[in-house]
């Protein structure tokens, strides 16, 4: 399998507090990647680093395109740029626009692949119109995939905490990224609402999609990854199969602490 | 609504009106008088004061227990952008067999109102109507996108001194400095947008406030560019194909231009925030890292809106030069800009139809009204308070579009 994302020695530290140290990481296509470690290892830092909300002091991001082979070097490119580029991301504490209906959110995922700007929208040409339907046809499907088809005209500010958390996948979905990056998609949502967002992520990744997720869901985190990458303290210590990083003395050491005698 | 109110609530307000009829003291009950030297102590004052605070506070507090238990009823029923509880203008809009005939009244009404009043009225009507147009590009800003631009009156003044001057320097006519003039404060608005569109809220609003008063200082000040404060004056009136016409007929004429202007502008206006850009612009306003991190270029988008506002603005000042046939920097101060913005947040902020609302009671009221021109800011002052704590959505908030899917058949 070839990777699609590389990051090499990426560090990022806050006045004295390296947040990430010399991170090294792949991930590749159609692969299913959990990003796990205990709170404040530099997990959230990574993917705002990723996504160029934050500037790594040093290290390098390289994005491959699957379809075209086209590598592209993130490192200062602006967040909406990096998701033209094909990556993107949903965020741990929910940032969807909530005076706006759920089908606008999916729409304004579609903004980086659509084009029309002042004069289209004044004269409303064909090439509007046609743009126009297209962006409410593909968001309602992405929506009927994400299994909000039904609450289309509901300002997302109403949904559940569960159906936000889809929402925003939704959008995501929307920029058409060949890899996608979700904070912890499960946090908050009950027993019933995982078995379901498992089972779409699934479904995602058979659409030939990447997903480099971070988790605290153990159960989920184990039962969906191929790869599990553990960091501590802006390192990481650990990567493999579940069933590896189960058994891992390192792993255990950093979330249960040592043992003492 | 009385028995809903407690004893404590009765001695929370006795404490409001204790403590008002302390703090107006000063203004309302001391007199000076320089001439004579003597001090007259007016106590009624301050029993009005007293008595008028307790009252309106216990009022505003009946009101709110009200609203609660209204709330309260509400709440069980869910709030959709499509079929929300909405108000009644927002009903009648909905419903076409309701607003057809309103809307042919309405435009009959604009088209005869020269010829049924006086030159005068007109002259207001023709006032009102620009700050409406001003007040729908001043929406694409702060109502729309979300920033705050207290400094709007500076395109104002670009574009009715571009015509100004370039009328004075070159002999460039009415139509010719229209267009011009609009791009010129667009160009402006780019100008000041790029180093400015970083800052966010409160000090976005700060530097187009000082933005703002520079544009009028150098107006004032650079006398060999601008003529200083005594303007410019003799700036011919809209022409018409050459033909000559009297102070009346070229109101008129006047008139029914703005009438023609505002309509275009709607026109844009709505398509504008009904398009990709507006729905980025909405989206900007409630959330910009989720806006980047969804792929929308910030600054880009921001531009735009500063841009197409500013436009409006420098449209507006060309013909506010040609009504006028004089301009000098009197014209655009602060308070003008707090006007514009008072038109958009008492009609409702990205609302179309609120803002032509607040434009034409902010302009025509005071007009007819003159006989209280004393109390004017006052009541000014008052009304915005009221709206913000009874009305914060605006007079008329705007509607959300319901989208429609192919072959759904919703």
């Amino acid at each position: 399998m070839k990777p699609i994302l590389n990051v090499s020695d990426l560090s990022m530290d806050f006045g004295g507090i390296k947040a990430l140290d010399r991170l090294d990481l792949d991930v590749c296509a159609q692969e299913i990647v959990a990003l796990i470690g205990p709170n404040g290892a530099g997990k959230t830092t990574f993917f705002n680093c990723l996504t160029g909300i934050y500037l790594p002091n040093s290290g390098d991001i390289q994005l491959t395109c699957p379809q075209t082979g086209k590598k592209t070097r993130l490192n200062g490119l602006k967040p909406n740029k990096i998701t033209e580029k094909g990556m993107a991301r949903t965020f741990q504490n929910i940032r969807l626009f909530p005076q706006m209906s759920v089908l606008e959110n999916v729409m304004i995922g579609r903004h980086c692949r659509t084009h029309s700007l002042v004069l289209g929208a004044i004269l409303r040409n064909r090439r509007t119109r046609v743009e126009e339907q297209e962006t409410v046809d593909k968001s309602y499907a992405i929506l009927e995939k994400v299994g909000l088809a039904a609450q289309v005209d509901e300002f997302a500010g109403n949904l559940s905490y569960g159906a936000q958390r889809r929402l925003e996948i939704g959008r995501a979905l929307a920029t058409e990224p060949f890899l996608l990056l979700l904070d912890e998609p499960a946090a908050g949502m009950n027993p019933q609402e995982t078995t379901e967002l498992v089972a779409l992520i699934r479904r995602i990744r058979d659409e030939n999609q990447a997903i480099l997720l971070i988790e605290h869901d153990m159960k989920l985190v184990m039962t969906l990854s191929d790869r599990i990458i553990v960091m501590d303290y802006g390192q990481k210590i650990a990567q493999g199969t579940p069933a590896e990083i189960r058994g891992n003395p390192a792993v255990i050491k950093a979330y249960l602490g040592e043992e003492v005698g | 609504m009385i028995p809903l109110i407690s004893l404590k609530e009765m001695k929370r307000s006795l404490l409001i009106a204790l403590w008002f009829a302390f703090l107006t003291f000063p203004i309302m009950v001391i007199r000076v008088n320089p001439i004579e030297r003597t001090v007259s102590w007016r106590w009624t004052n301050l029993l009005y004061v007293a008595l008028g605070s307790f009252v309106i506070s216990l009022l505003v507090k009946a009101w709110a227990i009200g609203k609660e238990r209204r709330a309260g009823a509400a709440a069980a029923r869910q709030q959709t952008p499509g079929s929300a509880a909405i108000s009644i203008i927002q009903a009648i809009l909905n419903r076409p067999a309701y607003w057809y005939p309103l809307a042919v009244l309405v435009s009959g009404l604009a088209l005869a109102f020269p010829h049924l009043f006086s030159t005068y009225q007109t002259n207001i009507m023709i006032t009102a109507l620009m700050y409406v147009v001003l007040g729908l590009g001043l929406n694409i800003v702060v109502g729309v996108a979300g920033l705050l631009d207290l400094g709007y009156v500076a395109f104002y003044a670009v574009g009715a001194y571009s015509y100004a001057l370039l009328n004075l320097h070159f002999g460039l006519g009415f139509w010719a400095a229209l267009p011009i003039g609009g791009l010129l404060a667009a160009l402006f608005g780019v100008v000041l947008g790029f180093p400015v569109l970083r800052l966010r809220g409160d000090y976005l609003a700060i530097v187009t406030l000082g933005f703002g008063e520079i544009i009028r200082l150098i107006l004032e000040n650079w006398s060999d560019f601008s003529k200083g404060p005594s303007g410019i004056s003799n700036i011919p009136r809209p022409g018409f194909f050459g033909v000559e016409m009297a102070l009346d007929q070229a109101m008129i004429y006047m008139y029914y231009l703005m009438i023609g202007l505002l309509v275009v502008t709607i026109f844009v206006v709505n398509r504008l925030q009904d398009s990709r850009l507006g729905r980025a612009w909405l989206a900007l306003r409630e959330d910009e890292i989720a806006c980047q991190a969804m792929g929308i270029d910030k600054t880009r988008t921001k531009l735009i809106a500063f841009a197409l506002g500013a436009f409006w603005a420098g449209l507006i000042g060309v013909i506010f030069g040609a009504k006028t046939t004089f301009v000098n920097p009197a014209s655009f101060t602060f308070m003008e800009s707090a006007i514009i913005l008072s038109i958009v947040v008492l009609g409702g902020m990205g609302s179309i139809i609120g803002v032509v609302f607040g434009a034409l009671i902010l302009i025509l009221l005071p007009e007819y009204l003159r006989a209280l021109s004393e109390y004017r800011m006052l009541a000014f002052g008052a009304i915005l308070i009221g709206m913000m704590i009874f009305k914060p959505e605006g007079l008329i908030a705007g509607v959300r579009r319901v989208y429609r899917f192919q072959g759904r058949g919703r």
